[in-house]
């Protein structure tokens, strides 16, 4: 099991520790519910290390890494970031990324802990010779800070500068005389940056964090409520090798104006429409549907849940998961195991539609 | 961790309290800490008559859903209502506030199958190890 440079100082902190993806990661400190709300309202710091990191240098288009990636990113200005997808011949989801680009041919891209090495050897695969591909995950540390406070708290360590990053930009700033990436990026729905920094440094820079008394850690547990309440999805989960981005509903960071891996079974696909649909649903009860309850309609099983919990924020049980055919809005489902039976309401994604990123991002 | 005296406990974590022939029952501390911030309960029915570790109630936290088994055999007789609107109630106080129901317990015998503080604590040492 692997560990990041922050475990020890986990384990003192009396986190609880369960393995994720191959690491020892803290689920929760103090309580899933009481991170979840501190994000909400203050701003947390999570320890985000077990993610992977690539750097390259390469002319995207000579170098194939445009054809590898389902957004363009030829158009991507210096400084930005792109969510988007690798995928396979059949369309299906090799890995879910952001592509950070620094300049003309120099990128990072950021991608889930358990699919690093799969991701490392389709790039290799794919791209040609001259371009050189650098896996820096095992040196490279990285911490989230989100919360509505989170612009504030950061002010303070890295200076004013970084009230100019918009939403999915990204710049260099310097942390005790050592260059670290700073994004206005993050998975809790929240305003908040992610910020690469080498392994030797994270320490400092998480206890400087925490020393700031509106900061507080949190853990995966609540990384994870907070995500499914803006119903961002999570690989391995909700995005897999057997789902394309069109039945997960993502085709919005799909760029069919352009040639990349996978397009020809998207195109084909598209025709008749996708098999599955992923679809978001919430229960009038505080009862959770899970992952792997079946999802019925009128008795009989028509999808699986994928991702599922509890909403601190609303109160509700809420999920997401695939279901065959077309369903509408408001659609009443039932999900179930064995004697636990759910009655849920198809719903418009993200479940939580107030938060401070949507309040700061019209602001910018 | 909190293991108060003169209640009995089981080895899946339930405690119960008796007054005469009425024994009030929750879940342990222990219970509360393993399964982390509680977001859901399903008590039993008023009336319904319960088994010694058979299946008698739901408890979901964030992370996962676990069953509640009956620490005696008998009647329910009332059940902790607010539980279904503020479940918290039972991280904050797993022996008083945080009780699932009260039952009506049928055979005093069943007694001998639960633990007393003493032993509780031994036997949840003896898995934290």
């Amino acid at each position: 099991m692997l560990k990041t440079p922050l475990y020890e100082t986990h384990l003192a902190f009396g986190a609880k520790m369960a393995p994720f993806g191959g690491w020892m990661m803290p689920i929760q400190y103090q309580g899933i519910l009481a991170e979840h709300a501190h994000t909400r309202q203050g701003v947390s710091v999570f320890d985000i290390c077990h993610m992977g990191e690539f750097k390259l240098q390469a002319d995207p288009v000579l170098s194939g890494l445009d054809h590898l990636i389902t957004q363009n990113i030829i158009s991507m200005p210096f400084g930005s970031c792109r969510y988007g997808f690798m995928l396979n011949e059949q369309a299906g989801i090799l890995d879910d990324l952001i592509v950070y680009r620094i300049n003309k041919a120099n990128w990072m891209i950021v991608v889930n802990a358990a699919t690093i090495s799969g991701d490392l050897a389709h790039l290799k695969e794919n791209l040609s010779a001259g371009c050189s591909l650098e896996n820096v995950s095992d040196k490279m540390a990285k911490l989230d800070v989100q919360g509505p406070q989170s612009l504030d708290v950061l002010k303070k360590i890295f200076g004013e500068g970084i009230g100019k990053l918009n939403y999915y930009t990204f710049s260099e700033f310097i942390f005790d005389q050592e260059t670290c990436i700073i994004s206005r990026t993050g998975y809790t729905g929240e305003l908040g940056y992610e910020i690469y920094i080498a392994n030797d440094y994270v320490g400092r820079l998480w206890k400087l964090l925490l020393k700031d008394s509106r900061v507080l850690p949190a853990g995966l547990g609540c990384r994870d409520t907070l995500r499914l309440e803006m119903s961002y999805p999570l690989y391995g989960q909700d995005l897999d090798i057997n789902h394309t981005p069109l039945a997960a509903g993502l085709e919005k960071f799909v760029n069919f104006s352009k040639d990349f891996i996978g397009r020809d079974a998207l195109v084909r696909e598209q025709k008749n429409g996708p098999k599955e649909h992923l679809i978001y649903f919430q229960a009038d009860s505080r009862r959770a549907p899970r992952h792997g309850f079946a999802i019925l309609d009128k008795g009989r099983q028509v999808g699986t849940v994928t991702s599922g919990s509890f909403s601190p924020s609303l109160g509700k049980g809420i999920g997401m998961g695939y279901v065959a055919g077309n369903y509408d809005i408001g659609a009443q489902l039932v999900v179930k195991q064995e004697a636990t039976e759910i009655p849920v309401r198809i719903v418009k994604k993200p479940f939580l539609k107030k938060t401070s990123l949507y309040e700061l991002r019209i602001n910018t | 961790m909190n293991i108060p005296k003169n209640i009995f406990y089981t080895k899946d974590h339930e405690w119960a309290r008796i007054e005469g022939k009425i024994a009030y029952v929750g879940i342990t501390d222990y219970a509360v800490h393993s399964l982390g911030d509680i977001t859901f309960v399903e008590l039993p029915k008023i009336g319904k008559e319960l088994k010694q570790s058979a299946y008698c109630a739901t408890v979901e936290s964030v992370k996962a859903a676990s069953d509640v088994f009956a620490p005696l055999s008998g009647k329910v007789l009332t059940v902790n209502t607010q539980l279904v609107t503020n479940p918290e109630l039972i991280n904050q106080s797993a022996y008083e506030k945080g009780y699932f129901f009260s039952m009506e317990f049928s055979n005093e015998a069943e007694k001998a199958n639960l633990m007393d503080a003493a032993s509780y604590q031994k036997y949840v040492e003896g898995i934290s190890k």
